[in-house]
């Protein structure tokens, strides 16, 4: 019975959890508006005294800002591009039926439980590094010069180890749509004279587009936020290659202990962030209902 | 054309043998009925005639030529699938021309077909929906409206009609039955009500476990069946059969009645027995009447006929209108 009575005494029981969480998200963010405007240096933290813009300014015209949107754009595209497009080959492989079937999936979804800093660490020490690397092995193997990944192609190997570590998300989530695409729709279509590559492209494609809208949108939420695979390997260097924006606002804040200014670096991430949001949204939000 | 010939047919599923071996002719043009109890392998033996499973031996051949090894698509049949198979996310109109895109046909032969398919089956206004947005007997037509602008040489139907009420399922019968007068194309249809086998139907294949028990238009199945199986399957509601005195005394293991081959009377007759129930629909009666030795007979009068719970009521056979099986239960 939805009476007024009812519905006041709803309100009432969820007002608790409500406020907890407004507290919880609005705290820290007006914290971290009110900093913004403050030059506080835990160097000289006596010296605190309001700064208006500066520190916005500050971060806006450091050459490494720009840099730093530019590696988390890039870093966020590749992992999403990698994850989704091997997310998908690799379920359809795993769809059919093959021997060995529940040991093969138990492997691909394995590298999800690897927590972010020891994957980075077993990538960075056993397979990129150019001496004692399985690819430095290859490499010498096929009478090649090793390349020096963190040094060479330092945001292409997060990238590659990131994917590394959302490939598994990507993977179960697609592979529990495929499972759910119904097989006489697929032998309507060969009957109707639909080759394989029709048939992914004009019936797996579409089915699997929510649960790709699914991937791309939670992926982007974590993805925005990397920072400990560039903290272990490549200290976001070498120069500025492989710092995004979360590990800008770590170099200001712990490097140089400039509070004030990792905080407008922090608003401002936050504002890019809703940026990406709201374009993601509006390309492939659409998908969902 | 599409004449359709199968030479001795086997499907096993691993150890399973399905279709032991089916021989069966079917003529250009012909309405063809596949009928038969659920899991007798009625569903498989199209999906053979399809290309949809591998046989295990044996030959398909459409028009005088060997498909066994032809894929799916080039056997120029088209299918109409239980559940539809309509693809979501396509409108209908997609969804219709989905094969004629396939198979690269030019735009406007694509739209003048679509708009004729619409037309035959009344989808002109659903065009641009979605199949979602459809009801059960709309998505049939538009499942038979992707069919038909092929042009198949064949249609295979599998249970089209099983997932729509009983009210849209008469309608739709009659709209195939029309289609197929239209079209004057070959056509297959699965299913398992004999209902659906005798109304529609030029020719009747009765299966049983994967065999062809018998063929023959729906009146030849009704008046001289092959066995008790055929006897028992065909005709609403089914045929009695009485076995032991009453057999005997016609020379035969069983023998079989039909509801509406009894007579009735309420003083005497062959068969005394209890009624049970007594259903009067005003244009027939039906007595389920228990006999003395125990035989629970189902018997038809046309109109009214005055029995109730209880009654003693006499029932008797019209002449030549009884069935006589040996103990392998084959007609006499
Ligand atoms: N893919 C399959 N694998 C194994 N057994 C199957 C398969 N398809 C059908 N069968 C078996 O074959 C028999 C006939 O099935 P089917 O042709 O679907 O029957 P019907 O359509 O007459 O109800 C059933 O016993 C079913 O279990
Ligand atoms: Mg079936």
């Amino acid at each position: 019975m939805a009476t007024r009575q009812t519905q006041s005494l709803a309100r009432l029981m969820r007002a608790p959890a409500i406020i907890l969480l407004l507290i919880w998200m609005l705290v820290p963010l007006a914290m971290t508006l009110y900093y913004s405007f403050l030059n506080y240096n835990l160097l000289n933290p006596a010296g605190t005294s309001w700064a208006g813009w500066f520190n916005y300014s500050y971060f806006y015209t450091d050459p490494a800002f720009f840099d730093a949107v530019r590696n988390t754009l890039v870093l966020v595209l590749g992992v999403l591009t990698i994850t989704v497009v091997l997310g998908t080959a690799i379920a359809m492989l795993i769809d059919k039926p093959i021997f060995g079937q529940g040991i093969v999936r138990i492997l691909i979804i394995s590298p999800f439980f690897v927590m972010p800093p020891v994957a980075a660490l077993i990538w960075k020490n056993m397979i990129m590094h150019p001496s004692y690397g399985v690819f430095a092995d290859l490499a010498k193997f096929f009478g090649q010069a090793p390349i020096d990944w963190f040094a060479q192609y330092p945001l292409t190997s997060i990238i590659i180890i990131v994917a590394w570590q959302w490939l598994p998300f990507a993977t179960l989530i697609l592979l529990t749509a495929l499972q759910s695409l119904d097989g006489e729709q697929m032998e309507a279509a060969e009957m109707d004279g639909a080759g394989p590559v029709s048939r992914f492209i004009h019936l797996t494609l579409p089915h699997l587009s929510r649960a790709m809208t699914v991937v791309i949108l939670i992926q982007t939420i974590f993805l925005l936020g990397i920072y400990a695979e560039i903290l272990v390997t490549t200290n976001g260097g070498p120069g500025n290659a492989s710092t995004n924006l979360t590990y800008l606002i770590y170099r200001a804040a712990r490097l140089n202990f400039d509070i004030g200014g990792a905080a407008a670096g922090g608003i401002i991430a936050v504002i890019l962030a809703n940026f990406v949001a709201i374009f993601l949204m509006r390309a492939v939000g659409r998908n969902l209902d | 054309m599409g004449s359709i010939t199968l030479r001795n047919v086997r499907k096993a599923f691993g150890d399973i043998e399905v279709i032991p071996g089916v021989d069966l002719d079917i003529q250009d043009g012909e309405f063809v009925v596949f009928v038969g109890p659920s899991g007798c392998g009625k569903s498989t033996l199209l999906r053979l005639i399809a290309g949809l499973e591998d046989v295990s031996g044996g030959q398909i051949m459409i028009d005088g030529q060997d498909v066994t090894e032809h894929a799916p698509a080039r056997r120029g049949l088209a299918m109409v699938f239980q559940s539809y198979a309509l693809y979501p996310h396509m409108s209908v109109r997609k969804n219709i021309t989905f094969p004629l895109k396939m198979s690269r046909m030019d735009q406007d032969e694509q739209n003048r077909r679509v708009e004729h398919a619409a037309k035959i089956l009344n989808l002109t206004d659903y065009l641009d929906r979605k199949p979602g947005q459809l009801s059960g007997g709309q998505r049939q037509r538009v499942a038979i409206g992707r069919a038909i602008v092929r042009e198949p040489s064949a249609f295979l139907f599998d249970e089209p009609l099983s997932n729509l009420d009983a009210a849209l399922r008469v309608g739709m019968r009659v709209e195939i039955s029309e289609l197929h007068k239209k079209l004057a194309t070959t056509m297959i249809y699965v299913t398992h009500d004999q209902v659906e086998a005798m109304t529609m139907a030029d020719k009747i294949v009765v299966l049983r476990a994967g065999r062809v028990e018998q063929v023959g238009s729906p009146l030849e199945l009704y008046r001289s069946p092959a066995n008790r199986f055929v006897a028992g399957f065909i005709g609403s509601p089914n045929m009695n059969f009485l076995e032991g005195k009453a057999a005997a005394g016609h020379g035969a293991h069983a023998i079989g009645v039909r509801p509406e081959h009894f007579r009735m009377s309420l003083t005497e007759g062959a068969f005394a027995g209890t009624v049970g129930v007594a259903e009067h629909l005003g244009s027939d009666t039906f007595l389920h009447v228990d006999l003395d030795d125990g035989t629970h007979i189902i018997a038809r009068a046309e109109g009214e006929f005055a029995a109730r719970h209880g009654d003693r009521v006499w029932l008797t056979p019209e002449e030549g209108r009884i069935y006589r099986f040996d103990a392998e239960g084959l007609a006499i």
